[in-house]
């Protein structure tokens, strides 16, 4: 009985820490999504979108997991499209809009380095099926950073419309980027048992890392005391309802639909 | 800042040297190799501002779904085409000369693309 509790509360906390790596790619994916046929061109457009597909593609090796591990009787869907607000465990970086090309491009390049070396470590982890999906997922994210690097760039050390704004993304989401280093219960229990990511131990690399682009691009790393938090313990900003109404429609409009 | 600018390459953001003018970026053509063992060939054309985002566009846009082990790109303006004008003299003495065709041999069946 009692090692059937810790088994319990083990794939409880399991599950918990798969949605909060793959919910980031789920809202991010969304967010991207949106850009369907409204990129600046069409070939940036595609990039976008592709991208999106990339996340998305990831995400359902996640879910399919997690509703494996599940003492419920839950489906990949179900969890995608059926949890309320709180129970979505992303950060607050990848729900925020796509107020214009620049912050597009800033949200995906912040998140793309930190999810560049999550994917690195989790190739560690004790657990198979997490090794196989990042192993799978580090070469797609490692385009995803370049594409996101080199616009970062190009924007940064280009014009100087361009220039300004992409300083004014860089500095508008700088405040997003503390929340990633962050780990909520469940993660703690997972780094302990070996399966989880110490994302703590990985916040300097990324700050380097991240700086280095920044530099390149001829932009200032921003200098801030105080950052934003919330989302890894399902506690979202005002944008969550708004993605999660156009994204959960389909599945609340007719309960249990299928292509 | 600025002068700090300036000591650097700049990656363009818009076209270099009016090829189309401030606003579009040129137009390259994408040549795609399938498989080792094939030629590159012909895939199609796209927008970009300079060769690096020429190869992530052509990525993107023509080799996603597993088509391509590489591809070239070359700015369009760098190609000269041959008139179709001219198609009458430069391509008609070949058709009615059979000779110049090695259709006379039986060729194996393991050879291919010949």
């Amino acid at each position: 009985m009692s090692s059937k509790q810790k088994d319990s509360s083990f794939s409880e906390n399991m599950i918990k820490y798969i949605y909060g790596i793959a919910d980031n790619s789920l809202i991010l994916g969304q967010r991207l999504g949106e850009l369907t046929g409204h990129g600046p061109t069409l070939e940036v457009d595609i990039a976008m979108t592709n991208i999106s597909l990339d996340l998305f593609g990831q995400v359902r090796s996640y879910f399919q997991y997690a509703a494996q591990i599940s003492d419920k009787d839950v489906t990949e869907d179900d969890l995608a499209f059926l949890r309320t607000e709180r129970e979505y465990l992303n950060v607050l970086l990848v729900e925020q809009p796509n107020k214009d090309f620049a912050y597009s491009i800033g949200r995906q390049f912040l998140f793309d380095h930190f999810h560049f070396i999550l994917m690195t470590e989790l190739q560690n982890s004790k657990d198979e099926t997490l090794v196989a999906i990042a192993k799978k997922t580090i070469k797609e994210v490692s385009y995803h950073k370049r594409f996101s690097s080199d616009w970062v760039k190009r924007l940064g050390d280009g014009t100087e419309k361009s220039h300004q704004k992409m300083q004014t993304a860089i500095d508008d989401l700088w405040k997003y980027t503390d929340e990633l280093f962050h780990t909520t219960e469940a993660d703690e229990k997972m780094i302990e048992a070996g399966v989880g990511v110490d994302v703590k131990k990985l916040k300097e690399q990324y700050y380097k890392n991240v700086s280095e682009v920044l530099e390149e691009a001829t932009l200032q790393v921003p200098d801030l005391k105080y950052f934003q938090k919330g989302g890894k313990n399902g506690i979202h900003s005002e944008h969550m309802g708004f993605i999660l109404t156009e994204m959960q429609y389909m599945q609340r409009t007719f309960p249990g639909m299928k292509w | 800042m600025s002068d700090n600018k300036e000591n650097k390459k700049k990656p363009a953001t818009h076209s270099s040297k009016g090829t189309t003018g401030k606003k579009n970026w040129p137009l390259w053509e994408i040549f795609v190799r399938s498989k080792n063992g094939l030629e590159h060939r012909h895939f199609g054309s796209l927008h970009a501002a300079d060769a690096d985002m020429a190869l992530e566009n052509a990525r993107d846009v023509y080799t996603r779904r597993n088509e391509g082990v590489s591809i070239w790109v070359v700015e369009s303006k760098n190609i000269t085409a041959s008139n179709p004008e001219h198609n009458g003299e430069m391509f008609e003495p070949a058709s009615d000369k059979v000779y110049r065709h090695p259709t006379f041999y039986d060729l194996p069946d393991d050879v291919k693309h010949m």
